[in-house]
């Protein structure tokens, strides 16, 4: 700790900050826009000017940058000096000097930190008389707006998509009054990232597109906390409402998950929500005819009568619905007929993760941490398609190393120093895959090879740490070379992580990487790992331990159910359809679902489920982490909640569960793995001072007249049973527990940059903890190494390995229903290595029949450099190539035609 | 006693300057010869320090103490770079385009003398991107001090090595800024660095880096030769050694001269340009270059040294006088500073991008006879804005110095201007 002095107060801070920094965190109001707490200082903007005296005797003091100036024992500034104050209100007024009038017609009016801060410096009246400088903008691609006149040349943006995430195609160009900031011509933004330049812009230069199609004011959005639904990290965001339909989503922080940033399609993939395929009203399909929709109270008539006459019940639950609907309907149907819901060789995988991170002793790591990483081993996941954030949080990871060897004179806040020093050094980061990643060029080796090619590597580098870990025989020289690399790297790190997981199909591999991470745990080091897995809540559906969808067949067929109910869950996408077709041989099927999709379009009773906007529920993410989302709107119509429907005709629940934390309840005392799950956010009673915290902000307009089209008399705001949150603007408008926080918004700060003011230190958790509650922790004890490696890869003749590919736009069920994300997906191929391709006589873009047991497809070819001979990459789930293929089997390919040649 | 011009002694007006045959039988690459074999690098370093060599890129850094901050020894980062700031883009100053062209070996010289003294292996001459005439020579010498041995591996059998390279601006003023000038080697943006840290320990891609001027650079094989007391007995001046002064403007022979630091603004005016041409009298006159404060008739007694000018309330800066006659408008002149310290801007910080974007504009008005009486303290207060400290760099620092001692010195002709609503120098 050191004492500052701000305006002759005395202040006790932590050591090692600059004078911004420190002075935001002790609630001082002082303005800035280069400075961000994730992109950290590089003085460019001069707005954060304070006067700074020598010591108790100076009186005239000169003006420094308080972001450049360190906050060091004894430092003594005035904010409120008047030549301070007038050089930060001429900054703002340069600032002004081009940026355009037109706030009321700019989609960041009302939550531009530029508006705050001028605002705050007092500027208000215009002394230039000269021309502004204007532009052309561009076309960026269907997630960001670009409107460069009202650019203040504060460098976030650069500096964030460049210096940070890594992208190359956003940059500053000319220089004086007139950079711009852009592509070298119109054109999609490459990075996944790209939608956070909506947030890290101080002002409407990059905007929202997607909100822009239906825009709203922030103050005029209904919000809520809620969790991310597009992959298994679960990170945390901010969606916004009007009307009953889903508008954005926005950041919400939280230092254990996803900071500042989140991913495009986590960012644009929410449109489903509005889509026309939503379900709207119940339907009941007599066999073989049309669906004809029924009221609610009819449809779970017709359901009661169902379930009292059948002869057993098969519940099929979902990855990517809560554990509160995956518990009622395990409820409904039993633990032994309960089923995961996912393919066969998908809970093989997620149920094979939750094994190494419960028994083994090496730690889930928090995705929040993983930048702090300082050797990362990724086995065989494409990060950057599969769980995208972890491949901004590796970016962040490869300069811990550097970082490190720099520091001494160089401050961690100075960005420009520290980035001056780093240079392009890399720490070690180690990446095996199948085919080229994103990360392979920031990575110290990038390997390809095939699936049990992978493991073998990662056997053999946990036998490296240790010598008890089973090695792998007869591997090669290249191989050992690199593993000893690996080894090497990871045993030197202050923070070592081995990252694999679900993607690759390969249970090999899970197990190499546990082997690996275990060995470093053994040796002493504080071994991190983070196994990822495909959907939001595919960790908690594992850790229910439903039966394999087999399980499901077999009783239908043999006669046990009758009834089969499949809780939001388009199974078509996760097994052959000869093996889902068995299902509906079943008297009755009822699907809950909230899209229109392959299974709904064969069920014989139809459920409208709530989406996640539209629900309360609690997700464990890939971590093992519980966090509970809240309901941003109410469901509309006879949409409910899955739980609710599936408690409705379940005779032991529907009186027990009148709320969501009934069934939380139940679960963890059914369920010992989930004991705290129901502490992920407080309960639907909590109350501040007596009141709901109010989902709409104190300005929300329109409340008497939304629906005056239809009763001038004023609605009841709707009621909300399950939470401490209301739909409403009255209510509590303060600062709630973190897992409460419906919107960042204090007096004067109207942007997202509010945040700084829910935190007790700038950039460190929120105020009383950042939201989640772990259900997993590592065993203290000697781990059971996995000791079978696999055998090398050998190739058959004439049949090829299925490796699945990913794409963060277009592999993932619901995001694709949004516009922006759909045009964005690749169209199905499949990708060849050209020796292979040569060997079929094909070329790119040559069509070629595939051979799988779900029947023949013709796919054109995609060529990647460097795909292992015998192995051929299948893009999953692709829109087109949905539940075709299950990955690790061996198929023939035939060539139809040969193809343009090129591409 | 003649006075000695060590710096330009080689360099003949309209002559082609000496090659490696000529400049090494006037005594060239003795110093080299002398300091790699016989000489430890810190005491080069030592030798320049007791020189008091001051930097003449402007700033007036004293140059050994630049050097003594960069990492020696074992355990000190390498490579380490040398770059000679070869980046003359300042308006009117022109003293090392005349170093360039007229004896390259010198600068040649004096890299391999400074690179040896930080132990550098790699050094750069960061050039003008015009200056194509003086590329073409460098060329020459560097390609010619290679085959002598002079540069690359084990020079002269010293073991010291050293690989030279020519680097050709893009062509921007703020490239010649020294920590914009890394970027620019780096292939970044020009934009200036923040300092801390300062280049000699994390410069060039990191490592530590020495930035010297051209002027400086010459200096060394002198310093090295004849020691720090020759050096100092060069000047007129408590800061040793000779200067080159340039002067521009309607003076009757405007030209750079080398002469002794301290000369007197006088002197050089009235001896060595000739005085004011027929019909022109002084009316003031920035003393190093575009970016220093205007002084006035009543200081051609301050001595051309960077404690006396600094003193007078101005900078010695590159030691190019620019003069400002009776017949031309001096608002005229400074929006014409003006305009190309706002075009060369980098757009990094705000107060100089916007500063001088508003700065411009006001001249502007104030000389097309649409100014306001306020305008003018409007432009007081902006260049009180632009002060060191207030800025990223001191681009803008440098570019308020000739406003703000304009509005001091010609206050009365900015009002004429905004009384008469047109130029007085212009015809009606």
């Amino acid at each position: 700790m050191v004492r500052i002095f701000v305006d002759n107060k005395q202040h006790e801070i932590e050591a090692g900050q600059n004078l911004l920094a420190a002075c935001l965190s002790l609630g001082f109001d002082l303005p800035y826009f280069c400075w961000h707490p994730a992109l950290h200082s590089v003085g460019a903007c001069r707005q954060c000017a304070v006067k700074q005296f020598r010591d108790e005797h100076d009186t005239r003091g000169r003006i420094v940058m308080a972001c450049m100036t360190p906050a060091g024992e004894g430092v003594r500034i005035s904010i409120d000096d008047p030549e301070a104050r007038a050089f930060r209100a001429g900054v703002i007024e340069l600032m002004m000097l081009n940026h355009p009038h037109d706030c009321p017609v700019c989609d960041e009016g009302g939550e531009c930190h530029l508006q705050d801060m001028t605002v705050m410096t007092g500027h208000s009246r215009r002394r230039y008389r000269g021309k502004k400088r204007t532009f052309h903008n561009q076309d960026l691609g269907p997630f960001v707006n670009h409107e460069m006149n009202r650019c203040i040349q504060c460098y976030r943006c650069v500096r964030f998509y460049r210096d940070y995430a890594g992208g190359s195609d956003l940059g500053a160009f000319s220089l004086r009054s007139q950079v711009y900031f852009g592509r070298h011509e119109s054109g999609v933004l490459e990075s996944e990232f790209s939608g956070n330049l909506a947030e890290v812009c101080p002002t409407g230069v990059f905007t929202d597109k997607s909100l822009k199609r239906h825009y709203t004011r922030k103050w005029d959005m209904q919000t809520a906390p809620s969790v991310c639904m597009h992959c298994a990290l679960g990170c945390n965001i901010i969606p916004g409402s009007r009307y009953g339909s889903l508008r954005r989503i926005s950041n919400r922080f939280n230092g254990q998950v996803n900071g500042y940033f989140l991913c495009d399609r986590g960012r644009f993939g929410y449109e489903f929500v509005n889509s026309a395929r939503r379900l709207r009203r119940p339907l009941l399909r007599k066999a073989g005819g049309a669906p004809a929709p029924v009221s609610a109270a009819a449809a779970l008539r017709r359901l009661r009568g169902i379930i009292a006459g059948c002869r057993g019940i098969v519940g099929i639950g979902s990855p990517r619905a809560s554990l509160e609907a995956n518990y009622a309907l395990r409820r409904l149907a039993g633990p032994d007929r309960f089923v995961s819901g996912v393919s066969d060789g998908g809970q093989r995988l997620a149920r094979l993760a939750v094994r190494i991170l419960q028994t083994g002793p090496a730690r889930s790591v928090p995705p929040g941490d993983i930048h702090k990483s300082d050797a990362v081993l990724v086995l065989g996941e494409d990060v950057t398609n599969f769980a995208p954030m972890l491949d901004l949080a590796l970016r962040q990871s490869v300069r811990q190393r550097p970082l490190r060897d720099a520091a001494g004179a160089i401050p961690p806040w100075d960005d420009t120093a520290s980035r001056g020093a780093v240079q392009q050094r890399r720490g070690p980061l180690f990446i095996a895959t199948p085919a080229a990643a994103r990360l392979d060029a920031i990575a110290t080796a990038a390997w390809r090879a095939a699936p049990a090619e992978i493991a073998r590597l990662g056997f053999m580098v946990a036998s490296l740490l240790d010598q008890d870990a089973p090695a792998a025989a007869g591997q090669g020289a290249e191989e050992r070379t690199l593993a000893a690399a690996i080894a090497n790297a990871l045993e030197e790190a202050e923070r070592p992580l081995v990252i694999s997981g679900a993607g690759l199909g390969s249970e090999a591999v899970l197990e190499a990487a546990a082997n690996v991470a275990w060995a470093l745990a053994e040796s002493g080091r504080p071994a991190g790992l983070c196994l990822t897995l495909p959907e939001a809540n595919s960790m908690g559906a594992a850790l229910m331990e439903g039966g394999p969808l087999s399980l499901a067949v077999e009783a239908v067929e043999s006669g046990e159910a009758d009834t089969v109910v499949i809780l939001e869950n388009d199974l078509y996408r996760r097994a052959e359809p000869s093996i889902v077709n068995r299902l509906f041989k079943a008297r009755h099927v009822i699907a809950i679902d909230s899209l229109d999709n392959s299974t709904t379009e064969r069920a014989s009773v139809v459920l409208p489920a709530a989406t996640f906007a539209e629900s309360d529920g609690t997700l464990v993410n890939s971590e093992g982490r519980a966090q509970r989302y809240f309901k941003v709107m109410p469901p509309l119509g006879d949409v409910m909640e899955s739980w609710r429907w599936l408690a409705g005709i379940t005779p032991a629940a529907e009186a027990a569960w009148q709320t969501i934390d009934d069934v939380i309840g139940d679960l963890e005392k059914e369920l010992p793995v989930f004991t705290g799950a129901g502490l992920a956010a407080p309960g639907a009673d909590f109350r501040i001072g007596g009141q709901k915290v109010a989902r709409q902000a104190r300005s929300y307009s329109g409340r008497t007249a939304m629906s005056a089209n239809l009763s001038v008399n004023e609605p009841q705001s709707p009621a909300d049973r399950d939470s401490p949150l209301a739909f409403s603007m009255e209510g509590f408008q303060g600062q709630p527990p973190p897992p409460l926080i419906p919107r960042y918004w204090e007096p004067g700060w109207n942007s997202a940059q509010a945040l700084n003011k829910f935190q007790e230190e700038v950039g460190g958790p929120l105020r009383g903890g950042d939201p989640g509650k772990r259900l997993i922790e590592p065993a203290r004890r000697r781990p059971h190494y996995f000791q079978q490696a696999p055998g090398p890869f050998s190739r058959s003749a004439g049949r090829w390995l299925l490796v699945p590919l990913y794409h963060i736009f277009g592999s993932e069920e619901l995001s694709v229903f949004s516009p922006g994300i759909r045009q964005l997906a690749p169209s199905p191929y499949l990708a060849l290595s050209p020796s292979d391709a040569a060997g079929l006589n094909i070329t790119a873009g040559g069509l070629v029949e595939l051979q799988t047991p779900a029947g023949f497809i013709r796919l054109p070819v995609r060529l990647i450099d460097a795909l292992p001979a015998g192995v051929a990459g299948v893009p999953v789930c692709l829109p087109g190539l949905e539940g075709i293929v299950s990955p690790g089997i061996f198929a023939g390919i035939n060539a139809v035609s040969e193809g343009a040649g090129g591409a | 006693m003649e006075m000695e011009t060590p710096l330009t002694m080689n360099i003949r007006p309209g002559r082609r300057p000496p090659d490696i045959a000529a400049y090494e039988k006037n005594g060239g690459y003795r110093a080299v010869r002398k300091a790699l074999k016989g000489m430890a690098p810190a005491e080069v370093t030592g030798a320049v320090k007791d020189a008091g060599l001051k930097g003449r890129g402007g700033a007036g850094f004293d140059a050994g103490q630049k050097w003594s901050f960069v990492p020696m020894g074992e355990d000190a980062p390498h490579p380490k770079y040398l770059v000679v700031n070869a980046d003359e883009m300042e308006p009117g100053a022109f003293k090392d385009r005349l170093l360039l062209e007229g004896d390259p070996h010198q600068l040649v010289e004096g890299a391999i003398l400074a690179a040896y003294a930080v132990q550098a292996e790699v050094a750069f001459v960061f050039l003008r991107w015009e200056y194509r005439l003086a590329a073409r020579q460098l060329k020459q010498a560097v390609a010619e001090a290679y085959s002598r041995g002079l540069l690359g591996r084990n020079i002269i059998g010293s073991g010291f090595s050293l690989d030279l390279y020519l680097h050709i601006s893009g062509g921007r003023y703020i490239c010649g800024e020294e920590t914009g000038l890394l970027n620019a080697i780096e292939g970044k943006r020009a934009n200036p660095r923040s300092k801390p840290p300062y280049p000699q320990t994390s410069g060039l891609w990191g490592k530590p880096t020495v930035v010297n001027n051209v002027e400086t650079i010459c200096n060394i094989p002198h310093i090295v030769n004849n020691g720090a007391g020759w050096f100092k007995g060069l000047s007129r001046s408590a800061e040793g050694g000779t200067k080159i002064y340039g002067a521009s403007g309607r003076v009757r022979s405007p030209g750079a001269w080398e002469l002794p630091m301290g000369t007197t603004l006088k002197e050089v005016l009235e001896e060595h340009a000739g005085g004011m041409q027929e019909g022109y009298s002084l009316r003031g006159l920035l003393p190093g270059g575009a970016s220093t404060d205007f002084l006035t008739p009543a200081h051609l007694d301050v001595k051309m040294d960077f404690g006396s000018v600094e003193a007078a309330g101005s900078r010695l800066g590159t030691g190019t006088i620019i003069v400002l006659d009776d017949r031309s408008c001096p608002v005229g002149m400074v929006l014409n500073l003006e305009r190309f310290f706002a075009r060369e801007s980098c757009g990094w910080c705000t107060p100089c991008w916007g500063g001088l974007q508003f700065i411009v504009q006001l001249l502007g008005d104030i000389e097309a006879g649409r100014g306001r009486m306020e305008d003018i303290d409007m432009l007081a207060s902006l260049a009180g804005m632009l002060a060191p400290g207030h800025t990223y760099c001191a681009l803008a620092p440098g570019a308020a110095e000739p406003l703000a001692s304009a509005l001091r010195f010609f206050r009365e002709d900015f009002e004429r201007h905004v009384h008469q609503k047109r130029c007085p120098w212009k015809h009606a």
